[in-house]
């Protein structure tokens, strides 16, 4: 291909990586231009949910003395899951279906599913960092936070694979909602996935309410927040890590392969 | 006129791989062959067998009425949406096969604004260069240049929230033509702009087209098309049905004039019977369309006569030939023949 080569390729797959990147800075700068917004997004939810349970209830002895501690863990848990989809879902359910923002980064030189990958990237990145706020907002809060340094490396994990999770959902409502559906889907999905995912309760003590323990035990958030709980306050009765880890992988394989799917459906005709 | 398939050009270009000689700079901008695009669970083609090319520099337009499938033709040379069958090229490199080489040799200026509205307008220019691996330095200068050309200086730190139809739509065209592109794809470039924001962006395609870019558009105007293009293919239903320069496709019609007539029509039954045939066999008369009922209150015949001589001296025996049917005639317009005449005659319909 004579033609080709007179002009600079950006298709060769370093031009590509180097796309992909540029698409990412793009995102961590409108962030950090709006920094306080991104904060006052992510923080505020969990920061008042902390505050009235954690705080509130405890003072006015509504709440067990420990019960601060099994709720801090499935707020980090919360945190995760929910700025990942936000960060995720509302954007892209607009860009696609109103804005058309979207458009300049698919006609960009880089694969569709680098997009999408992009966005579930820097939505994780979100999630963990938000997720990592809430760590030094809790000690500001509540006085002290749980805290195990030789659960630090599965908190970690669970932290990446909860912010991933989030992502994946984001990826899924955002590709599969039309615009005009967003507040019917959002108040249907966000406020279930909110109080089912065990993050103000653990799962092990749902046996004196069966029903409601399958109903949790099908919000993938749940384990998240029962392995943030494995990883901090190891005493109070949780579902085994490794069933976490692999409910959590398999969450993410199915919710990838079906927002991957949507987001191409979306992308192309 | 030539007549949708175009054989020469496609035996010339398409069929054979042929070695291309080496100096040559005939590989075409643009090049379609055979395209088909059917949109599942529909039951006709979008676009059924499309066949063009666009030469190098040169500016084209794909002409047709909302639903011709000139969007659809413009997605799947643009990788937005996949052929069915058929392929297009851009630059020689198949865009179907090739989808991230050719988005790099090619930018979109859609109708409606896709302005990132994070980003003030030269953001949103330096951030495109880079996602089209422009480095930062020159990003910065072009877009400088370029917001400076638009007469958007004063405005780049504005975000594009606040920018009306036209603003918006010199921003995309500046933002196109950050990264090079070898062609520039323009869907209705001027639909919806008041009329100064119009003359504007086709002062400014114009320029373009002095540098030699290669310009496809889309549209429903004729004028548009008229104005600013070398070429032109009609289309309808997917298919073209004809492609040339304006003159000749308006010079392929029978008739230099034109002699519109309105008349009121009292049960608004169409054209009553013999009346064509009566106005066709007027002297200089060389065709008669009727080109709808639609304009105005109450029901209205209208009839394009395309004339050999003057239309002047035809006015009083067209009128008596009207009245001889009980028709009066309210109102009449003189014309030379345009693209829209073209397309009246080749499908019998007004292009909107």
């Amino acid at each position: 291909m004579s033609a080709v080569a007179e002009t600079a390729p950006a298709g060769a797959s370093g031009g590509q990586a180097r796309t992909f990147f540029a698409v990412l800075r793009r995102d961590v700068y409108v962030t950090w231009s709006e920094l306080p917004v991104f904060l006052a997004q992510v923080i505020l939810q969990p920061l008042f949910l902390l505050f009235v349970f954690g705080k509130v209830l405890s003072s006015l002895g509504y709440t067990q003395n420990g019960y601060s501690d099994l709720l801090f863990p499935g707020l980090l848990a919360l945190t995760a899951v929910i700025t990942g989809m936000q960060t995720l879902a509302f954007p892209l359910v607009v860009e696609f279906g109103w804005t058309k923002e979207i458009e300049d980064r698919l006609l960009a030189p880089m694969a569709t599913g680098l997009v999408a990958a992009e966005k579930v990237l820097f939505a994780t990145m979100r999630a963990i960092i938000a997720t990592s706020i809430m760590i030094p907002v809790g000690i500001l809060v509540l006085g002290s936070i749980p805290w195990r340094w030789s659960g630090v490396p599965l908190l970690v994990v669970v932290l990446v694979l909860g912010s991933l999770l989030g992502a994946g959902l984001g990826l899924v409502m955002g590709t599969l909602v039309v615009p005009n559906r967003i507040n019917i889907v959002f108040s249907l999905v966000f406020t279930p996935l909110l109080f089912t995912g065990c993050s103000q309760y653990p799962w092990p003590s749902l046996s004196r309410l069966p029903w409601f323990q399958y109903v949790t035990a099908a919000n993938p958030m749940t384990y998240v927040s029962e392995a943030m709980r494995a990883a901090l306050v190891p005493s109070v009765p949780h579902i085994e890590p490794w069933i976490c880890l692999l409910v959590l992988a398999g969450a993410l394989a199915v919710l990838m392969s079906i927002g991957v799917r949507g987001f191409y459906r979306r992308a192309i005709d | 006129m030539e007549r949708a398939s175009l054989p020469d050009e496609q035996a010339a270009t398409g069929s054979t791989p042929a070695p291309v000689p080496i100096a040559a700079p005939a590989l075409p901008a643009v090049l379609v062959q055979s395209l088909v695009k059917r949109y599942p669970k529909s039951p006709v083609n979008a676009v059924d067998g499309v066949s063009f090319e666009v030469r190098r520099g040169e500016v084209f337009a794909l002409l047709g009425p909302n639903g011709a499938g000139k969007t659809t033709t413009v997605g799947m040379l643009t990788t937005r949406v996949r052929p069915t069958s058929g392929t297009a090229a851009i630059d020689g490199l198949d865009v179907a096969r090739n989808p991230v080489e050719a988005r790099s040799k090619l930018a979109v200026v859609p109708q409606r604004s896709n302005l990132d509205r994070s980003l003030s307008i030269r953001d949103n220019l330096v951030f495109h260069a880079a996602y089209h691996g422009v480095g930062k330095a020159e990003a910065r200068a072009r877009a400088d240049e370029l917001l400076a050309q638009f007469g958007l200086g004063e405005r780049a730190g504005v975000k594009p929230d606040l920018f009306s139809g036209g603003q918006a739509q010199r921003v995309m065209i500046a933002r196109a033509l950050m990264h090079r592109p070898q062609v520039l794809f323009l869907d209705e470039p001027s639909t919806g702009l008041d009329p100064a924001a119009r003359l504007f962006v086709w002062d400014r395609l114009r320029e373009l087209k002095e540098r030699g870019v290669t310009l496809m558009l889309t549209t429903h105007d004729m004028h548009e098309a008229a104005e600013l293009s070398d070429r032109v293919a009609i289309m309808d239903h997917g298919r073209i049905l004809a492609l040339d320069t304006p003159q000749a496709l308006i010079h392929s019609l029978p008739g230099s004039t034109t002699l519109e007539l309105s008349a009121h029509a009292p049960e608004g039954a169409g054209a009553p019977e013999g009346l064509l045939d009566a106005l066709g066999a007027l002297p200089d008369v060389q065709r008669v369309e009727s080109v709808g009922e639609d304009s105005g209150q109450g029901p209205e015949l209208r009839l394009r006569l395309y004339l050999g001589g003057p239309a002047p001296a035809l006015l009083a025996p067209a009128a008596a030939v009207l009245e001889r049917h009980g028709l009066q005639l309210s109102a009449v317009e003189i014309g030379t023949p345009t693209l829209e005449d073209v397309f009246i005659h080749l499908t019998g319909r007004k292009l909107r």
